[in-house]
C-alpha cells in the first residue's frame, strides 16, 4: 500500500469521530514518524480544518513533529523525582554512548518515581538506571 | 503446581517483572499477573501462597520456590508498610488481576453502580455531598457540588470526562489505578454519568503511559455491557503537561491546540463541545464506588482531617527509601510519611527538602515536617498538597537549581495564552540565572529607554526583590494554575534556604 493510501485509510477509520485530529495524527505519526506537510493538507481538507489549525495543533504538542528523525529515541525523565534520584549525573555519559546514531530525547515523567532515575524505549520502560545500565541501554537502542 | 504472583504494572516491569515471570513459567509455575501492591522499592514483588519476596530476579527463582529466600519479607498483608495505610481507592491493589472481570466482581466490583442505579441521581449527589469527596486533582473542588452543577444543567448532551494526564513529577497514583484496577475507574465514570444524565466518556490519559492506555482500552471493551448506554472512549495525550489542565484537556480533547480556556463560563455548564461536562481526576471518580456502596459515604466522610475527608493515595518518590503508595486518611504529617514509613532517603543521606503538589508544588524544609496532610493546612503555609506527591531531596539538592528548573518547566510547557506565564517564567530563568551567577546586570535594562529600570549596577537584593514582584504577577495574573502555581516552587526555595541563592 503507498502512503496516500494508508493516509487515506487512518483519516478514514476516523470517521465521524467528534474531535478526532489528535486521533488521527497519532496514528500518521505512528505509520510514517512524523506528520509531513503534504499529510497536514489531506488531514485539514478531510476535517473541514484549514492547513493552519493542523499545523497549529502539530506545532503545540511536543509528541508530533514534521519531519521524520529515523534515529532509535531513548526518552531519559529528567523531572524532579528523578533528579533527586541522580539523574543528572548520568546524561553525559548517555550523551556520549548515543553520538550520532541515537537520539537522547528529554521526558517529563513516566510515573515511575521512586524507582528512579527513569527511560523509556518505545513502549518499554526501564528503571533504577546507573551509568552502566543507561549506557548498555542507548547501546542496544 | 505452585502459582506465584507478581505484577504487570509498568513500574514491576521497568524493573525486571515479565523477566522474572517467564523465569518462573519455565521452572514449571503458574503465573499470575496482578496489580501492584505500591510498595515498590520490593518491585519486582512475588507471592506465593501470600508470602512475599523482593525485590526478587530470575536469579532468586530456585530460593524463593524452595522456600529459602534472602528476600523473603513475610507475609505481605501483613507488611508493616501497609497495616499503616487505609486503603479504599486502592482497596484491590496488589489482590486482583487488573483485566478480570470475575476477580472484580469477587471483590464488590459494580455494587457501587449498582446502588447508584437502584437510588437515582438525586440520592446519588446527596451521598457524594455527604461524603465530603473533593477532587483530587489538586484543586480539592467539592466533587457533589459540581456533580450538582452538571446534573442541573439543561443540555441535550452532557459528558464525564476522566483528567488521566497526570503529568506530576512525583505522581504515579492515576498510573497505578488505570493499569491495576481499570473497572474501579469505569465504574466511578458510570455512576457520575449516571447522576448527571451523561451518555458519553472520555478517558484522558498522557501518552507517557502507553501501558494504562493499552489497559483502559481493554477494560472499556470488557466492560461495555455493563455500563450501557454509556459508552467510554479512550483519547490520548501528546506530551503537553498543560493539558491536565481542565480548560486545555477539554480543548485537546476537541482536537485543538490545549489553550486554556478563561472561567467562566466553567466547565460544568460549558466544557467538552460548548456541553455540561463533569470533568474529575481519576481518584476522584475512583473514590465513588466504594462511596456509594451500603454506607460508604457516611464511612468516607468519617475519616480525614478538617474539611479534607476521606483518604488520599499519597506517592512516596524521589530520593526516598521506601517509596510507593500510600493511601491513609487526611492528616498524616510529612514527619510520619517521610521519615518513619519512607525510611527516610534511599541515599541514606539527610532530607534537605520534600516537594509536595508536583513541579507546582512548595518544597518544604524537614522544619515544617509536622504539617498534616490536608488541603487547608498546607495553603496556610503557602503550599498545597495538589495531587499527592511527595518528592525527596537529600542535602546535596541545590534549592536554586531546583527554582530554576520550576521556571524553566514553566517556560517549557507554557500553553501561550497569558503572559505572566509565557514570558514570566523566560524571565524568571533569567532572573535566576543572574541571581546565582551573579552576573552583569541585563544589557535590555541598560537601554535609555527602560526609564523604570534602576540606574547603574543592580545588586542581589534588588534582583531578588524583582523575583518577588515577578512572581507576585505570575500567581495573580495568570490564567491557570501553571503560571499561577509555579511561584510556589521558586519562592518557598528562596524562602527556605536563602543561602544557596548566589
Amino acid at each position: 500500500m503507498d502512503d496516500s493510501a494508508r493516509l487515506a485509510e487512518i483519516i478514514a477509520a476516523h470517521a465521524g469521530e467528534e474531535g478526532a485530529l489528535l486521533p488521527i495524527l497519532h496514528d500518521v505519526r505512528a505509520a510514517f514518524g512524523c506528520i509531513a506537510r503534504a499529510a497536514q493538507a489531506d488531514i485539514a481538507q478531510a476535517l473541514n480544518l484549514s492547513r493552519a489549525e493542523v499545523h497549529g495543533v502539530i506545532g503545540f504538542y511536543h509528541d508530533f513533529t514534521e519531519t521524520p528523525d529515523p534515529r532509535p529515541l531513548v526518552e531519559l525523565c529528567r523531572a524532579e523525582a528523578c533528579q533527586a534520584r541522580g539523574v543528572e549525573a548520568l546524561v553525559a555519559a548517555a550523551e556520549r554512548a548515543a553520538g550520532a546514531r541515537v537520539r537522547i530525547g528529554k521526558v517529563w515523567c513516566l510515573g515511575l518515581c521512586s524507582v528512579g532515575p527513569n527511560a523509556r524505549i518505545g513502549d518499554d520502560v526501564h528503571a533504577r538506571l546507573d551509568e552502566a545500565r543507561l549506557v548498555a541501554l542507548v547501546a542496544g537502542a | 503446581m505452585t502459582t506465584v504472583r507478581i505484577s504487570d504494572d509498568a513500574l514491576a516491569r521497568a524493573c525486571g517483572a515479565d523477566a522474572l515471570a517467564q523465569a518462573f513459567a519455565v521452572a514449571g509455575c503458574t503465573v499470575e499477573r496482578v496489580s501492584s501492591w505500591g510498595m515498590h522499592w520490593l518491585e519486582p514483588l512475588v507471592e506465593v501462597d501470600g508470602l512475599g519476596f523482593g525485590p526478587a530476579t530470575a536469579a532468586d527463582v530456585p530460593g524463593i520456590l524452595a522456600g529459602l529466600s534472602d528476600k523473603a519479607i513475610g507475609r505481605i498483608g501483613e507488611h508493616r508498610f501497609l497495616a499503616r495505610q487505609q486503603r479504599l481507592t486502592f482497596a484491590r491493589a496488589g489482590r486482583t488481576r487488573p483485566l478480570s472481570l470475575g476477580d472484580y466482581a469477587a471483590t464488590h466490583g459494580w455494587e457501587g453502580l449498582a446502588r447508584a442505579r437502584a437510588i437515582g441521581p438525586q440520592a446519588i449527589i446527596a451521598e457524594v455531598i455527604a461524603s465530603g469527596l473533593r477532587g483530587r486533582g489538586g484543586a480539592g473542588f467539592p466533587a457533589g457540588i459540581k456533580l450538582r452543577t452538571v446534573a442541573e444543567a439543561q443540555a441535550p448532551r452532557k459528558f464525564v470526562v476522566c483528567n488521566a494526564d497526570e503529568g506530576d513529577s512525583g505522581t504515579f497514583a492515576d498510573r497505578m489505578l488505570m493499569e491495576g484496577d481499570p473497572f474501579a475507574l469505569i465504574e466511578g465514570m458510570a455512576i457520575a454519568a449516571h447522576a448527571v444524565g451523561a451518555e458519553a466518556g472520555y478517558v484522558y490519559v498522557r501518552s507517557e503511559y502507553p501501558h494504562a492506555v493499552a489497559k483502559m482500552r481493554a477494560a472499556c471493551t470488557l466492560a461495555a455491557p455493563r455500563i450501557a448506554p454509556l459508552h467510554i472512549e479512550v483519547r490520548v495525550g501528546a506530551g503537553a503537561y498543560v493539558c491536565g489542565e481542565e480548560t486545555s484537556l477539554l480543548n485537546s480533547l476537541e482536537g485543538k491546540r490545549g489553550e486554556v480556556r478563561a472561567k467562566p463560563p466553567l466547565p460544568a455548564l460549558a466544557g467538552l463541545f460548548g456541553c455540561p461536562t463533569v470533568v474529575n481526576n481519576v481518584l476522584t471518580l475512583a473514590a465513588l464506588p466504594h462511596i456509594l456502596s451500603e454506607g460508604g459515604a457516611a464511612h468516607y466522610a468519617g475519616l480525614g482531617h478538617g474539611r479534607s475527608r476521606g483518604t488520599m493515595p499519597i506517592q512516596l518518590a524521589g530520593n526516598i527509601r521506601h517509596g510507593g503508595l500510600f493511601e491513609v486518611p487526611f492528616g498524616i504529617t510529612l514527619d510520619e510519611l517521610v521519615n518513619t514509613i519512607g525510611g527516610g532517603t534511599a541515599s541514606g543521606r539527610a532530607v534537605k527538602a520534600v516537594q509536595v503538589g508536583g513541579p507546582l508544588g512548595a518544597y518544604i524544609p524537614p522544619s515544617r515536617f509536622d504539617l498534616p496532610f490536608d488541603y487547608e493546612a498546607y495553603a496556610a503555609a503557602d503550599a498545597l498538597i495538589g495531587h499527592g506527591g511527595v518528592v525527596v531531596f537529600d542535602e546535596r539538592v541545590d534549592m536554586a537549581r531546583m527554582a530554576r528548573f520550576a521556571m524553566e518547566f514553566c517556560a517549557a510547557e507554557s500553553c501561550g495564552k497569558c503572559t505572566p506565564c509565557r514570558i514570566g517564567s523566560t524571565r524568571g530563568v533569567e532572573l535566576l540565572d543572574r541571581i546565582a551567577t551573579g552576573a552583569a546586570p541585563d544589557a535590555l535594562a541598560a537601554l535609555p529607554q527602560m526609564r523604570n529600570a534602576p540606574r547603574g549596577l543592580r545588586g542581589r537584593a534588588d534582583d531578588i526583590a524583582l523575583l518577588e514582584e515577578l512572581c507576585e504577577t505570575m500567581q495573580y495574573g495568570s490564567l491557570c494554575a501553571l503560571g499561577g502555581f509555579t511561584p510556589f516552587p521558586v519562592l518557598s526555595a528562596l524562602r527556605h534556604w536563602p543561602q544557596d541563592f548566589g
